[in-house]
């Protein structure tokens, strides 16, 4: 039907998009937050692995996981603050645009809708990968630093996973804050939207699991397999949650012992030696479900924002 | 010379509702075209149709011999657009912002920093103004930098939608002399509004809109002469004796109202003013003035719809 490439533009989109948000104060303020998790996270998770120094062969991986009251670790910061910051960057990417009555002006310069809307999801998916890749060399650096121990390749290999997983974690609150940008003409609305959306998997999730589990399904006490059937409606709603498939991912990518996300039985284990890692490659394997469930959540909640685009009318 | 735009039975329906109706346009290389009519009568609509930002239900456009629902890119990039009431990004300064439109329209840095320059220069934007951020930019600089964005594009078509909507008269004149320059330059303009005694001055010809239809069409002359009968409308001022049997005595003149003491209207079918002091004078009466009014597009519109209204 129409002619010309869709991709038309883009760059110029991206590049746009990307310098305003690495100049936006809204970027500053959650850089400095971010700043200060890793710093804090690090800094206690450097004095607890001390301890137990020698006792494990991943040590670096620790560094991400490990807590010390009152500290989250980082990772659990992160997974609090990244959908803050995709939500932030993302709730008024459409809506801004007409509220400013600046997309008439961009929409009749040679481009498609496709590269505006395209340009803004990888601009802002941009600027959280430079953030979080910046923020990943700081605490290895500081953990070569406070730890005195190089990590080796298999390490380097986990930790550049998580910052993979991660990034597609704030994919998918990236696409939905912009689907929401598309939806509502109200910033404040579209912003208000998300939040509660990410308010709903935070904070509410684990009630509604538990509702599903236990109950509307009744399990026999004496029955273990209606209680693994329990257990596994439990998994399956709580898997809804992107922030259970981020955890998920996490645990299967920064412990290396851990050879199941979901319940085992004992069967399952006959021959298995406890204790000892997987190698890198098979702890992929666990994980690959999580992420084709998080990027085909991407990208179901992209289209559903290009949709929802392309049949607005121009004029605001 | 073939039609620069040209659109046939062009229609656009939203729902029940018909936006455009049977449209049938054409604009020939050099002329400035006013779409002229009231707010929601289907002027910005046509334009949008014309850029290929919205699809027609039925009815073909074509801009350049293009089609701008299949070749959308390849319409923007030989239009210059103006939207209605124009925004930038007020964070950008003026400059920032033509650079993004420069991008946008695969210029490089290099070959574009010196034409943003010149545009600048032209709008009466450049040095140190065009480094300001664009939120503290007046509406007429908003539209001047909207206007410096067209040049930047170096296109034959310049679609303004409302230019002069809500400029102080100065700016607005400015504006027009500006668009003036432009047509003497050989671009095509075509300007919608529904300001229409402020844009009838720079158009040479203008299509009035009424409820989605395009229902007069013509030069503002050649309008008034076919609306308002006597195309020429002389105001007298004089004081005398049956000064109104005098007047109405001139020939050529078809009627003569009486606008108030001493003061008489006449519809002529040319411009009788000698005649009218002749007679004026030779009679005895005193003559105090005597103005030809131009024949304004409000009035043609007021009086078209007035009819309009009597036929129904």
């Amino acid at each position: 039907m129409r002619e010309g490439s869709p991709w038309t533009g883009l760059g110029a989109v991206v590049l746009k998009e990307l310098a305003d948000h690495l100049t936006s104060v809204r970027m500053r303020i959650l850089e400095i937050l971010m700043l200060l998790a890793a710093l804090g996270a690090v800094y206690t998770a450097t004095q607890e692995i001390r301890k137990t120094i020698g006792e494990d062969p991943f040590v670096f991986l620790k560094l991400f996981t490990t807590a010390q009251e009152p500290l989250p670790a980082f990772a659990a910061f992160l997974g609090f603050l990244i959908p803050l910051t995709a939500i932030a960057l993302g709730f008024d990417a459409v809506n801004g645009e007409y509220n400013r009555r600046t997309m008439s002006l961009v929409l009749s310069q040679p481009i498609y809708r496709d590269a505006l809307l395209l340009g803004k999801f990888l601009a802002g998916i941009g600027t959280i990968a430079i953030t979080l890749t910046a923020l990943w060399v700081l605490l290895t650096g500081l953990g070569l630093w406070f730890l005195g121990v190089a990590p080796s390749t298999e390490e380097v290999g986990r930790a550049l996973l998580f910052l993979f997983a991660t990034l597609a974690y704030a994919g998918v609150w990236l696409a939905l804050a912009i689907l929401f940008s598309a939806h509502f003409r109200q910033p404040a609305t579209s912003a208000l939207a998300a939040l509660s959306v990410w308010l709903l998997f935070t904070v509410f999730w684990t009630i509604v699991t538990d509702l599903f589990a236990k109950g509307l399904y009744r399990a026999d006490p004496n029955n273990p397999l209606a209680q693994l059937a329990q257990a596994r409606i439990g998994l399956f709603v709580s898997r809804l949650s992107p922030n259970t498939l981020y955890a998920e991912l996490l645990v299967a990518f920064l412990n290396p012992q851990v050879r199941s996300l979901g319940p085992i039985l004992v069967t399952q284990l006959e021959g298995a030696v406890m204790g000892t890692p997987l190698p890198l490659f098979q702890s992929f394997l666990i994980a690959w479900p999580q992420i084709v469930a998080l990027v085909g959540t991407v990208i179901a909640l992209f289209i559903g924002a290009y949709v929802i685009f392309q049949r607005q009318e121009v004029r605001a | 010379m073939s039609a620069l735009i040209e659109t046939t039975d062009l229609t656009k329906r939203y729902g029940a509702v018909t936006a455009v109706q049977d449209l049938d346009l054409q604009l020939k290389a050099g002329e400035v075209f006013g779409l002229l009519g009231p707010n929601g009568s289907g002027k910005t609509t046509t334009i949008l149709m014309l850029l290929g930002l919205t699809e027609p239900t039925s009815g073909t456009a074509r801009v350049m011999g293009l089609d701008p629902a299949r070749k959308p890119l390849e319409v923007k990039r030989r239009v210059g657009y103006l939207p209605d009431s124009v925004g930038f990004y007020d964070e950008l300064s003026g400059r920032e912002n033509l650079a993004y439109v420069a991008r946008l329209n695969g210029l490089r840095a290099r070959e574009a920093s010196p034409a943003i320059e010149q545009v600048l220069n032209r709008m009466g934007l450049g040095n140190d103004v065009g480094d300001r951020a664009v939120g503290a930019y007046s509406r007429g600089m908003r539209q001047r930098l909207g206007l410096a964005a067209i040049l930047l594009k170096q296109v034959q078509i310049a679609i303004l939608d409302e230019p002069t909507l809500g400029l102080d008269p100065e700016a607005a004149h400015e504006f027009l002399e500006m668009i003036r320059d432009l047509r003497a330059e050989g671009m095509v303009v075509m300007i919608s509004s529904h300001l229409l005694h402020q844009v009838q001055a720079v158009c040479d010809r203008v299509g009035l809109f009424l409820k989605g239809k395009m229902v007069l069409e013509g030069t503002v002359e050649g309008l008034s002469e076919s609306v308002l009968g006597g195309a020429f409308r002389i105001h007298v001022e004089s004081r005398g004796q049956n000064v109104d049997a005098i007047l109405r005595d001139v020939p050529s003149v078809a009627k003569v109202s009486a606008m108030g003491l001493n003061k008489y209207r006449l519809e002529a079918r040319e411009d009788c003013r000698a005649a009218v002091s002749k007679r004026v004078i030779a009679a005895g009466a005193e003559l105090l003035s005597l103005t030809l009014e131009r024949p304004s597009l409000d009035e043609v519109y007021s009086r078209y719809f007035q009819e309009v209204r009597h036929d129904a």
